[in-house]
């Protein structure tokens, strides 16, 4: 499998990563090799195969719908970059 | 001092031959000697550890140490400590001060376990060398112009180096056992869900775990012993009881059917590994261990499967770091998507962006079914063949790496080369089993490893099995040059 520039900008754009014009000849061609390595699965029959996420095909825990974590935002938003009366602040959005 | 191993660390403390202050401040005095060179951590706590040390002397002098009491170690960059930078060695969160614990950090601190700070890896452990790191490549105390591996490089090369008595690491493909070859220590993969996951910065979640890195087997019982254990806060710990690890160091391995794949041992494979590799499997025939050769097909499967799978999760992972909650914010964003994609752009480094790329690449609409579900469906034909392994035998070793350590830069401009190094260690996460590389040699001056396997949930047969070998070897008690400078 190869990617134009076009498949990059795509994928640049789906994963919110700015990538400059100099940086998209080289990821074309790296990308590419990594895809060319990982096609070679492509061979192997699996079908019928069920899916393997979870190596013991353990599923997710429940637990009882109940608060078991103190509130701790001051704590949380001392660490971000911007935020006021307990909001973090972004660039206007809506004008 | 340098030299001690942490059991040997343990008597001393409780014989009173020196407090732990005492170590503490020689370890920290060790890092500010000779880190320089190595660049093993990126930050050092000497205020926290010797405030920690006290903490653990006084409470011996009271009787109430806990049974890792006053032991300095370092932990891998990628566990959360709280009130201290938490970097995963990338700039996106070289500001980022954690305010909490990882479940490992405060199991081992409730132990009675002190800091010393935490160690450099690749960026956000996606490598095999250590080269990716945000603060700068991490030498090889063997070789300094050599790779320590990775991603838990810097973990490797302080234990090796003399600087810490043992460190925490984390593997997902390797990034464990790898180092530990390359820098000729113990290094222990527990089985997927042994040990927590909470607060340890995600890479590949279903792959993910985290484990000791030391000189010796018993040292790594030890640790392994603190860490382990079910966590509620982790959705995939497992709640299986955990043994004494220490108590069946000890047993013969009398009758014991270790298992030699044939296809560790094909072309690619270092020939000076190769031998050393065999005379280590001839010790264990002497040991009572019984060789079989087993086939593990699906081999050469486990790279290109791990390859969409680890990319794919991470750049689920990764998705959370969008300069808006913590860590790295660009420079006057022009507006929301400017804000994401520019801090994006310049708080990755280029390995992070490739996998988050390829990531995207797999789970996007129209290549889903083609990679990840594929990938997926090949995890459990790797599965199956070590399922159908453990029928035959107990254990299964082999080489850990195909090469001794290579010099820095040899392989960091092709990635490809570079995920090929982990060939031996990848299938291990894929099945979630557990792992050890022990030393097992030396070529041209640089460290061997050999890679045990387990059954799930078996790190006491690993251990064993690990420890019996170092009762008839000496590779894990040798130490890398300059490692004993500076005792006392």
């Amino acid at each position: 499998m190869s990617l134009d520039q076009n498949d990059i900008a795509k994928l640049a754009r789906l994963a919110r990563i700015h990538i400059t014009d100099d940086a998209v000849v080289d990821l074309q061609q790296r990308l590419g090799d990594i895809l060319k390595m990982v096609d070679t699965m492509q061979a192997v029959d699996t079908q019928n195969i069920e899916p393997m996420a979870n190596p013991y095909d353990a599923v997710q825990r429940l637990r009882a719908d109940v608060v078991s974590e103190a509130d701790q935002r001051e704590a949380f938003q001392s660490i971000a970059p911007n935020t006021e009366d307990g909001l973090y602040l972004v660039p206007k959005v809506i004008d | 001092m340098p030299s001690y191993t942490v059991a040997e660390i343990l008597r001393g403390l409780e014989s009173g031959e020196f407090s732990s202050e005492e170590l503490t401040q020689h370890y920290l005095d060790a890092i500010a000697a000779r880190d320089g060179a190595i660049n093993s951590f990126i930050t050092v706590t000497p205020e926290l550890a010797l405030e920690q040390a006290r903490r653990a002397d006084a409470l011996r002098a009271k009787g109430e140490a806990g049974a890792l009491n006053g032991l300095p170690i370092a932990h891998k960059d990628i566990f959360c400590t709280e009130g201290v930078r938490t970097s995963c060695a990338s700039k996106m969160l070289d500001n980022f001060v954690a305010p909490y614990n990882a479940t490992v950090v405060e199991k081992l601190a409730a132990s009675g376990v002190v800091c010393l700070g935490k160690t450099n890896l690749d960026e956000f452990a996606m490598g095999s060398s250590n080269e990716t790191s945000y603060y700068g490549p991490v030498r090889n105390p063997w070789n300094n112009e050599c790779v320590p591996g990775g991603s838990s490089g810097g973990s490797a090369a302080a234990v090796a180096a003399g600087l810490a008595p043992a460190a925490t690491g984390t593997d997902t493909g390797g990034s464990i056992r790898q180092p530990a070859a390359l820098c000729g220590l113990t290094g222990l993969k527990p089985s997927y869900g042994r040990v927590s996951r909470y607060g340890m910065i995600a890479f590949a979640s279903s792959l993910d775990q985290g484990g000791p890195m030391t000189r010796t087997a018993e040292d790594a019982a030890i640790l392994l012993q603190a860490m382990a254990g079910f966590d509620l806060r982790d959705s995939t710990s497992m709640d299986i009881p955990v043994p004494n690890y220490s108590a069946t160091l000890g047993d013969s391995l009398q009758g014991k059917k270790i298992g030699i794949p044939k296809e560790y041992f094909s072309a690619g494979l270092d020939a000076n590994i190769a031998d050393a590799i065999h005379a280590a499997l001839d010790e264990y025939k002497k040991l009572g261990a019984e060789i079989v050769e087993i086939s593990l097909p699906r081999t050469e499967l486990a790279v290109p499967c791990y390859y969409v799978l680890a990319p794919a999760e991470a750049s689920t992972n990764l998705s959370r770091y969008d300069g808006v909650r913590y860590g790295y914010r660009c420079e006057d964003p022009k507006d929301l998507d400017d804000l994401y994609t520019r801090t994006r752009e310049e708080g990755f480094g280029e390995e992070v962006k490739r996998r988050i790329l390829v990531g995207t690449y797999a789970l996007s609409a129209g290549f889903y079914d083609a990679y990840y579900r594929k990938a997926q469906q090949i995890r459990r034909l790797i599965r199956n063949d070590f399922v159908e392994a453990f029928k035959q035998v107990d254990l299964i070793a082999g080489p850990t790496t195909p090469n001794p350590a290579f010099k820095l830069g040899e392989k960091v401009s092709d990635p490809v080369t570079m995920y090929l190094e982990d060939i031996y260690t990848i299938a291990v996460n894929l099945a979630g089993l557990p792992a050890i590389s022990i030393p097992a040699g030396f070529t041209g001056g640089k460290p061997i490893g050999l890679q045990l396997i387990g059954r799930d949930f078996d790190e006491a047969g690993l251990l064993n099995a690990a420890h019996q070998y170092q009762q008839v070897s000496d590779w894990h008690s040798q130490l890398a040059p300059g490692a004993a400078e500076g005792g006392q």
